[in-house]
């Protein structure tokens, strides 16, 4: 059903943007600890990164369907996937 | 240089200071400037291509041609061309020579005759051949043309030519007829009374004769007095008889003169008639006047010499008888006893009386010499006025004898010309006979041949109508039979299709029972298919209408509009069913809102921050639920907000079309997110639709069929 696609997109992003805002920050603490002395902008640094891949994810995500594609097979397969 | 001056858009010298290279940058512009315009200008007044290019381009830029080169020229005129057209007004000054020859041809006719005729009278050398043939030509239609007005005269009928010959000819009959009368009547009129005053005129000659004779006589013989006596008696009977035949004689000449005088109008009346046939009498008849007038002169002549004689006669008796008187007189004065008659008084007379006598003698002798004496003295003198009387005399004679001559030789010689004019008249008329005979010959064989030719083209045009009308009958009497036997036909076609329609009517109804039941059968397949639509519940589909489908396919196998409807149905609905309205207006009623949410997006707005102002305008918009659709939707009504609140309300109302019709407007995401909604529902809208086609054609069918055929 075509309505519930947004749904899904979003509930996508949301995972998405947890699970890299997680990972960033994890990645950003471990980093801080290990080898920035335990700065603090390591820390918002990956989270930031986190965010903002997943940010970058979603708005393509969302977008993804008004974009023309390099391969239409790939296009195709994809969207089946997605679906 | 100065064109990529003028493309630059900077200056390329980064040179002196500010003020001074502001200066400097303004003056180079401006130089550019104008030094683009001029060169423009100038290739313009070259290439007229670019300048036309220009004014398409540039606009004023026609007003600035206008001012500094003047209006442009009509072609786009290279140098080229201009040689082009010099070469052909050198090809036409060539050929202008050749055509003198030609000139002279191409004058018109009246010109052309009146060229030649001088030419001809100036006797150039210089022609050309045509011109000849063709001045020649000109002439003959100049000539022929007076002659034609002539032949256009209406030619008389035969039998009044002829009978106005016969009435010309018995005028001329009537005219000479009575001017022959008239004319001999005259002659012989004035013949008599000619020849009477001849006759009148030689008596009075005689008369005078002898009276002249009788006078000489008497005053010359010496006879005895007896006889003297009877002499003069006798004399004065012949004077007597002289007067008479005078006095006759000039009588019967007045009235031969008016006789004459008769005769010479008669003779003039007769010529004025102008009849040909006339003129030999009136010729004739003016020869005995001619005659007549001669001898009547000449006896006229005779006569007046007589007289002339008897005058001088008379006068010399007279001059005698006067002395004798005065002698007796003398004598009786002397003696006057004695009587006249001394001859025979011998001896009656006294000595006295005879010395007084002879005194008397001697004194008369001396007085008779003396006028003797003076007589001969005088006598040359008398001689010459006796002569000069003489000569008067015979000078009047002469010129009265002259006269008339002259008249008489006049006369002789106008009738010798009427004469001879008469003779050539006849040659003429004879030969005006022959020529006409001649035309009238030519005249007969022409009529005939135009007669020949006539006859000919009648009969053709005579054969031409006959062959015609033979062709009209004959394709009407072909074309009452055809009709005969067509009308035949027909009937027999009739009877026979009468017979057919029987046969037919038979079948039919066969045929119409046959019919009545497949349609019922239809009918009856239908309303199970419109059944199973209804099975649709509130969230599931409806049972595949595949065995409905196909028992309608079965029962219409002969109807191909049944069997194209029955075709006609989605494959979607056949294997999987369709969704019911209900079903539908509650999936609608939970998307609605998701739809809003994205109004903004579409291709270009797409960005998660567009998302959130999507979202944020959702939440504050408030529309209505549901709005009544217009009858026409404008510009502004295809909004999101506003067609979801108009398809709400048509769902609501049952037109699930008019809804999905609605949707179909929404663009972008709205759209992305309603598609398959909307694809849903045109399948439930095609399905049903084509089912209500089925059935209103079965109940169609199913009512045609209980109709008469």
């Amino acid at each position: 059903m075509s309505e519930r696609e947004l749904g899904r997109k979003l509930d996508r992003c949301l995972a998405d943007g947890v699970i890299k805002l997680g990972t960033g920050l994890g990645l950003g603490i471990v980093f801080s600890v290990l080898f920035f002395k335990r700065h603090a902008w390591p820390i918002s640094f990956g989270s930031g990164a986190g965010l903002g891949m997943a940010y970058a994810n979603c708005q393509n995500d969302l977008r993804w369907h008004y974009l023309l594609h390099r391969n239409p097979k790939v296009a195709l397969a994809d969207e089946t996937t997605q679906r | 240089g100065r064109r990529c001056c003028w493309l630059k858009t900077r200056p390329c010298r980064t040179g002196p200071g500010g003020g001074g290279g502001a200066a400097k940058v303004v003056a180079a512009s401006l130089l550019s400037v104008g030094g683009g315009v001029g060169g423009t200008i100038l290739y313009a007044q070259w290439d007229h291509k670019f300048r036309a290019a220009v004014e398409k381009n540039v606009p004023y830029s026609d007003s600035v041609f206008g001012l500094v080169l003047g209006p442009a020229p009509r072609d786009a005129g290279h140098p080229v061309r201009n040689q082009v057209s010099n070469s052909t007004d050198g090809e036409l000054r060539r050929s202008k020579p050749g055509s003198s020859p030609c000139a002279m041809v191409i004058l018109t006719s009246q010109t052309l005759v009146h060229v030649h005729a001088l030419q001809r009278a100036l006797s150039f050398s210089e022609h050309c051949d045509e011109c000849h043939h063709v001045g020649s030509e000109a002439a003959h239609h100049g000539a022929d043309s007076p002659a034609g007005p002539t032949e256009q005269l209406v030619e008389r009928p035969a039998e009044e030519v002829s009978a106005r010959l016969a009435q010309q000819d018995q005028d001329e009959q009537n005219v000479l007829a009575a001017v022959s009368s008239s004319l001999e009547e005259s002659l012989a009129c004035s013949a008599r009374a000619a020849l009477q005053a001849i006759g009148a005129q030689e008596a009075a000659l005689q008369a005078i004769n002898q009276h002249t004779q009788k006078l000489k006589e008497a005053m010359e013989a010496e006879s005895p007095p007896e006889e003297k006596s009877v002499q003069w008696k006798d004399l004065e009977a012949a004077l007597m008889d002289r007067t008479s035949a005078v006095t006759d004689a000039t009588a019967a000449l007045q009235k031969a003169k008016e006789a004459l005088d008769g005769l010479r109008a008669t003779i003039n009346g007769s010529k004025d008639l102008k009849v040909a046939a006339v003129r030999p009498l009136v010729l004739a008849a003016e020869e005995n006047l001619h005659q007549m007038v001669v001898d009547l002169d000449r006896v006229v002549a005779q006569v007046q010499s007589a007289e002339v004689e008897s005058k001088i006669v008379s006068q010399y008796s007279d001059l005698v008888q006067e002395a004798k008187q005065q002698f007796q007189k003398e004598v009786s004065s002397l003696t006057p006893e004695i009587q006249a008659n001394w001859k025979g008084l011998t001896g009656k007379l006294s000595t006295d009386d005879l010395n007084a006598l002879i005194a008397h003698a001697h004194r008369r002798i001396d007085q008779l010499n003396r006028e003797l004496a003076e007589q001969r003295v005088r006598e040359q003198v008398h001689i010459d006025a006796a002569l000069q009387q003489q000569k008067l005399e015979d000078q009047r004679v002469l010129e009265r004898a002259v006269s008339s001559s002259l008249q008489h030789v006049k006369e002789e010689a106008r009738l010798e010309q009427e004469r001879k004019m008469n003779e050539v008249r006849e040659v003429m008329e004879a030969e005006m006979r022959t020529q006409l005979r001649r035309q009238a010959a030519a005249h007969t064989d022409h009529v005939r041949d135009v007669l020949k030719v006539q006859e000919q083209e009648l009969r053709a045009e005579a054969e031409q109508i006959l062959s015609s009308k033979l062709l009209e009958q004959d394709t009407l009497h072909r074309q009452l039979t055809q009709e005969q036997l067509d009308s035949f036909t027909l009937d027999m076609n009739a009877a026979y299709a009468r017979l057919k329609g029987v046969e037919e009517a038979i079948d039919s109804h066969l045929v119409a029972e046959d019919e009545a039941r497949r349609a019922h059968q239809l009918w009856l397949s239908v309303e199970a298919l419109n059944h199973t639509l209804k099975t649709a519940g509130t969230e599931e589909p409806s049972v595949p209408l595949d065995s409905a489908a196909q028992m309608v396919r079965d029962s219409c196998r002969q109807d191909d509009f049944a069997s194209a409807l029955a075709e006609a149905l989605p494959a979607e609905s056949l294997s999987r069913g369709v969704y019911g309205e209900a079903s539908l207006r509650a999936r609608f009623n939970s998307l609605r809102s998701l739809v809003l949410r994205v109004a903004l997006i579409d291709e270009s707005h797409n960005s998660l921050y567009q998302y959130f102002l999507s979202y944020l305008q959702a939440a504050l918009l408030f529309e209505d639920q549901q709005a009544a659709p217009p009858t026409q939707l404008s510009s502004e009504d295809l909004d999101t907000f506003k067609l979801l609140s108009y398809a709400s309300y048509c769902l609501e109302h049952g037109d699930l079309e008019l809804a999905a019709k609605l949707v179909n407007q929404l663009k972008g995401e709205s759209r992305r997110v309603v598609e398959d909604w909307l694809t849903e529902a045109r399948l439930t809208l095609e399905t049903r639709q084509v089912v209500s086609l089925l059935s209103a054609y079965a109940n169609a069918v199913g009512l045609g069929t209980t109709q008469a055929p």
